[in-house]
């Protein structure tokens, strides 16, 4: 199983309806979130191109936080999804400066935080939150390793690309173009 | 042109706008780990090469430094961990791709070692020193007995305590300016001049003195060495490390850097120890001050430049 993401770019609008989700879903602290909206502007007037991206962790396939972590609490979890274990997290911050993402945070409580693919509704077989509530529905997640689910069909027929693949770190996250 | 923006605000405290989440424990920890390094290095060299009565500061004297230094690194590297109570996960496992890891079991290992060595050597330093435990004294002269196998275990473990200073760091890939594995040895070295330097202050006796000064004299020419040798790799890289190396060449960090690191750093107490060498006398505190405080300016510099740098997308 490799759960993975594809965020459709020609989609989304930026309304941040996943990040309002997220946090309420995840209780994320006021003043931090575990998923973001990037806006990348390209060229200049009237030869603009503005790309909207959601964004959190890529849930790597080489992950170095999860290398990194001096105590075991950075790990995988089912279909590679990568979670800290709070109470094995001792807020060392190597995690946070081996991601070339700037996907985690120190959480005000101490340990690190960071998009989980919302594992505790994966496990039931829910979506994750950001999924379930994009009003335009240009989030997917699904098993890459399933060749009938929805995300490895719309891989096979999209054009698709990943953030800073030269940073070597495998990301799953997809975004189509 | 591309630019990119944050539509959503993003205002992660030590995260945006630019990453920020270790402050000044971490290089005081790299520079005193180093410093330990490099005078439990030569006090363990100096025994195996049974030069215990020619070189007395080094082996006897500067070692109390050691335990000092590991210790209020140990105590600066906790103030850093934001989730301090679970301290203690850290020895409950070692994990063998974590550097932070690796460092904390090898100076859990170090730490005693070193002070078993100074205890050693208590009798000596202060006269009239009586331990209050017979079972203190069979174990001291136990020591005593073994201190050339104590001493090779000691100087494995300060080259990789050495080493593993520039590690922590260079292992971060997503940080082009610290991802260079030519840190190591360059921390490495520079810990051993600072434990050089250190050793020559405490040292009363002119023979140390010209060895010492003569072997800091040739570290410091290896770091510079080191040091083009990673400005030259950088260059020779990828978009992100020249964009790395640029912050010493023009950018934010560069009047820092040259001034404080190579020049003040370097150059000066270089130039200084060559004089001495022809008999120009001048006070040894000075190149000694001088080295310290450039090592402890080139750490704080790297970890402060090198988390500002990315990949970028
Ligand atoms: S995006 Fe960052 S936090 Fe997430 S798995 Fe990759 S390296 Fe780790
Ligand atoms: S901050 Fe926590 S999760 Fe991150 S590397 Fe340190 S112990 Fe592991």
């Amino acid at each position: 199983m490799r759960y993975a993401m594809a965020i459709d770019t020609r989609k989304c609008v930026g309304c941040s309806d996943c990040v309002v989700a997220c946090q309420l879903e995840n209780d994320v602290p006021i003043g931090y979130c575990r998923d973001w909206i990037t806006e990348t502007v390209d060229g200049s007037y009237p030869n603009v191109e503005i790309e909207l991206r959601s964004e959190r962790c890529n849930h790597c396939d080489n992950s170095p936080c999860v290398r990194c972590c001096p105590t075991g609490a950075s790990h995988f979890e089912e279909g590679g999804i990568v979670v800290v274990t709070k109470n094995e997290c001792i807020g060392c911050a190597a995690c946070i400066q081996s991601c070339p993402y700037d996907a985690r945070y120190s959480h005000p409580d101490g340990y690190v935080d960071k998009c989980t693919f919302c594992l505790h509704r994966v496990k039931e077989g829910l979506k994750p939150a950001c999924v379930s509530v994009c009003p335009t529905k240009c989030l997917y997640f699904g098993d890459l390793d399933d060749s009938n689910s929805e995300i490895t069909n719309i891989l096979k027929n999209r054009k698709f690309k990943t953030l800073a693949p030269e940073a070597g770190t495998k990301p799953q996250i997809y975004y189509l173009t | 042109m591309k630019e990119e923006l944050f539509a959503s605000g993003r205002q992660i405290p030590d995260i945006d706008p630019y990453l920020n989440v270790w402050h000044w424990q971490i290089p005081l920890y790299l520079f005193l780990g180093g410093l330990a390094a490099g005078i439990l290095f030569f006090a363990a060299l100096f025994t195996i090469l049974g030069k215990e009565n020619e070189m007395p500061a080094a082996v006897k004297k500067a070692p109390v430094i050691a335990p000092i230094a590991l210790v209020l690194g140990l105590f600066a590297l906790f103030l850093d961990l934001k989730h301090k109570l679970f301290f203690w996960q850290l020895y409950t496992t070692f994990r063998i791709t974590s550097p932070m890891s690796w460092g904390a079991w090898v100076l859990m290992a170090i730490t005693p070692l070193s002070i078993i060595w100074v205890a050693s050597y208590l009798k000596e330093i202060i006269p009239g020193w009586k331990w209050k435990f017979s079972i203190l004294d069979d174990f001291e002269a136990f020591v005593i007995k073994n201190r050339i196998g104590l001493a090779w275990i000691i100087i494995v473990l300060s080259v990789i305590l050495g080493i593993y200073t520039g590690i922590l760091l260079s292992a971060f890939n997503a940080r082009p300016l610290w991802n260079t594995s030519i840190l190591g040895p360059l921390f490495l070295v520079s810990g051993l001049s600072t434990g050089a330097a250190t050793i020559l202050m405490m040292s009363k006796s002119a023979t140390e003195r010209r060895t010492m000064s003569r072997i800091d004299l040739l570290l410091i020419v290896i770091e510079v060495f080191f040091i083009v040798h990673m400005i030259m790799g950088f260059q020779a890289a990828s978009q992100v490390q020249i964009d790395a190396a640029q912050l010493f060449l023009g950018g934010q960090f560069t009047v820092t850097f040259w001034v404080f690191v190579i020049f003040l750093g370097l150059v000066i107490p270089a130039a200084m120890e060559v004089l001495e060498l022809f008999d120009f006398h001048i006070p040894v505190v000075i190149p000694v001050i001088l080295v310290l405080l450039g090592g402890l300016m080139f750490r704080f510099i790297m970890v402060e430049a090198g988390q500002i740098t990315r990949y970028l997308y």
